[in-house]
């Protein structure tokens, strides 16, 4: 097997296995920026797969045919950004700790959401969606050689705008007033508070806005991936894009290439079979590595990851 | 005066949130069309209703203390444990390979076990606790990272070293084992075993080393105020690690609990146990106090049992009682909104 049928192999696995993350990275890129930490992606992910899977189901029985899933991600980004407010009310407004309302919003989403899916579906999981989002050729781009075969053939559409949006945030986050109070509002609040910013309502906006992209990711990931939802249908991939946020130091062009990373080892752990290199190498070693670097990461042996000053603290007006 | 009214008023709000929990399930019960005391009637009947379910309650209890303890521990230190979950998944595993390598008398075997699944939980504490001394890594991060960490590692010796029929390793020997005739005869046959009695020993020895020890008061000031406790001569980072070491510990046993007491065995675990996150909730009910750990576990290990019963005797859905618990955890952690309402009270009533 030579190297180029290798990659042929991996590449398209990798950035499938990515494209949930960046979304929920990006997510988690805003609310971080803002100052407020949030444990609470994994949890998004859940309700966005939920609602993903759910609303295509409806949008099937509408007869919306091919646009189903594509309006149910629409329906999946706002009921993530609606959830997201329990997060925003209790650690914003109640100054309640932000990992602890992080993990009680993981607790609350795959409850809320089993218990939904046992009242609507009568079992623990839900039916199977039958208009999905499949694979396509762009065109003229998969005609490149080589490299169309990697990243324009046979691809979801969904991963070409994961890509878009990552651009998208880069160009809000860093080039537009807006990205500069949020920013400010992460680094120094009181500061920016000084100059007229209103410091917890941006930290709102950024909550909500992890949840709607969030709920992007875990619908994507049900529309793509598994087709149905049920308890076990998110099962880490929150923490993993929480980990390429941080590996990729809350930057969104960091963030684009620690989850294409992370999904290469996922892809790598799914695929090692078939490589006769890594066929000896026993899966555990992929399987661990994008939770290991990331401390590494944050040791400081793979460049130091360095997070907003102000996270994880409530701000109150007239404190010091 | 003032001293009773904090007491009082640190008292109350787990209360009113507990209440506030079942309440917003109650209407989120009767938006689904059940009937809400129909529902919590059964829920009760599900946790004391007979011996079994009470001697089942007790047996949940048993992990959910250990990992309470574990997070209120590092968290009187100023330190938030998220990876006890971790911690407790390479306890069990430690507890278990030596419940069936070794062959010695029970006096030895039983608490070299427990003392494997302590070691193992203590290491995999220490090293979010010296990553945070060292190189001021914020340890819920790494936590977080290495509970999945634990769990694939976990799963790749129970396949490719301890694997028995059923996706699971053989049973510990007896001699390691946890389990009693006696309590599962006055139970009713329920899998309760001598570890609820370990789990209330370790909610003394919590209370101890932190109220009655130098060093424990050491942890405790490290935990209230870490610049002054360093400018006093104390050693913050040393006690960083302890505190990781010990709260690892603790969540360790907690795994052994399962793993001597409850099953016998690990199997290979497709997602986590949650017995860790749940222990986040037991300590922050629970006001990171031994007592408070030992009711909250009470609470929450009904819950878990309970649920059950909701399900056959009034048709809820059991994830109704994982609402439930994730709401307490709101209110508890939004305090300040229940002091702002207790507050209101308290002025309106001195306005009469």
């Amino acid at each position: 097997m030579d190297i180029i049928s290798i990659l042929n192999l991996i590449i398209p696995t990798a950035i499938f296995a990515a494209t949930p993350l960046i979304f929920t990275a990006l997510g988690g890129l805003f609310s971080e920026r803002a100052g407020v930490v949030n444990i609470g992606l994994e949890g998004l992910m859940v309700m966005g797969a939920f609602s993903g899977i759910v609303f295509t189901l409806l949008f099937e029985s509408l007869g919306f045919g091919a646009a189903s899933p594509w309006v149910a991600l629409v329906m999946a980004m706002l009921i993530g950004a609606i959830f997201s407010l329990f997060h925003a009310v209790a650690s914003i407004t109640f100054r309640a700790d932000q990992i602890v309302s992080g993990v009680a919003l993981n607790f609350l989403a795959v409850g809320l959401t089993v218990f939904l899916t046992r009242e609507i579906f009568g079992r623990g999981q839900t039916d199977y969606i039958s208009e999905r989002i499949f694979r396509e050729n762009i065109l003229f781009l998969s005609d490149i050689p080589v490299v169309g075969n990697w990243f324009f053939s046979n691809i979801y559409p969904t991963s070409i705008v994961s890509l878009v949006f990552v651009l998208v945030v880069w160009y809000v986050v860093f080039k537009t007033p807006f990205g500069l109070r949020l920013r400010s509002v992460g680094e120094h609040p009181m500061a920016a508070d000084t100059m007229g910013i209103k410091v917890n309502r941006m930290k709102y906006i950024a909550v909500m806005l992890s949840g709607a992209l969030g709920g992007i990711g875990g619908a994507v990931y049900a529309i793509t991936t598994s087709a149905n939802f049920s308890g076990g249908t998110i099962a880490g991939q929150g923490f993993m894009a929480l980990a390429a946020l941080i590996f990729g130091k809350w930057n969104p062009l960091g963030v684009l290439g620690a989850a294409l990373f992370f999904g290469f080892a996922q892809s790598l752990s799914l695929s090692a079979q078939q490589i006769p290199a890594l066929a000896n190498v026993p899966q555990v070693y992929l399987l661990i590595a994008p939770y290991v670097l990331t401390i590494l990461a944050l040791a400081g042996f793979v460049g130091k990851a360095e997070g907003p000053k102000a996270i994880g603290k409530a701000y109150e007006k007239g404190s010091r | 005066m003032k001293l009773i009214k904090d007491t009082a008023v640190k008292l109350a709000i787990p209360l009113i949130a507990i209440f506030f929990g079942f309440f917003a399930g109650a209407i989120i019960m009767l938006a689904s069309g059940n009937n809400p005391i129909a529902g919590y009637a059964a829920l009760i009947d599900g946790v004391i209703g007979d011996a079994y379910v009470f001697g089942e309650t007790l047996r949940m209890m048993t992990p959910l203390i250990f990992s309470g303890i574990a997070v209120a521990f590092a968290f009187r230190t100023g330190l938030l444990n998220i990876g006890v979950e971790g911690q407790l998944i390479v306890g069990w595993l430690a507890s278990v390979v030596v419940g069936i390598v070794f062959d010695l008398p029970m006096v030895i075997h039983l608490p070299l076990a427990i003392l494997a699944g302590a070691i193992a939980g203590g290491i995999w504490g220490f090293l979010p606790g010296i990553l945070k001394a060292r190189f001021q890594v914020h340890e819920v991060i790494v936590t977080i990272m290495l509970n999945y960490v634990a769990l694939h590692v976990s799963n790749h010796v129970i396949r490719n070293y301890m694997l028995a029929s059923g996706q699971r390793t053989d049973f510990i020997s007896p001699t390691a084992s946890l389990t009693s005739d006696f309590l599962a005869g006055l139970t009713d046959f329920s899998r309760m075993h001598w570890g609820f009695f370990l789990a209330i020993a370790a909610c003394v020895i919590m209370w101890f080393i932190l109220w009655k020890t130098t060093k424990g008061y050491e942890l405790r000031a490290a935990g209230f105020n870490p610049n002054a406790s360093s400018y006093a001569g104390m050693n913050v980072k040393t006690n960083i690690v302890l505190s990781m070491v010990i709260s690892g510990a603790f969540a360790g046993i907690g795994g052994a609990m399962e793993g001597l007491g409850t099953y016998g065995f690990i199997q290979i675990l497709s997602s986590f146990t949650n017995l860790g996150f749940d222990g986040i909730a037991v300590a922050l009910l629970g006001g990171s106090t031994s007592i408070g750990i030992f009711l909250a576990a009470f609470l929450f290990g009904g819950l878990k049992i309970g649920a059950a019963n909701m399900q056959a005797g009034a048709n809820v859905a059991p994830e109704l009682v994982e609402i439930v618990i994730a709401l307490i955890i709101f209110f508890v952690a939004s305090s300040y909104l229940i002091r702002l309402i207790l507050n209101r009270l308290q002025s309106k009533k001195e306005g009469k």
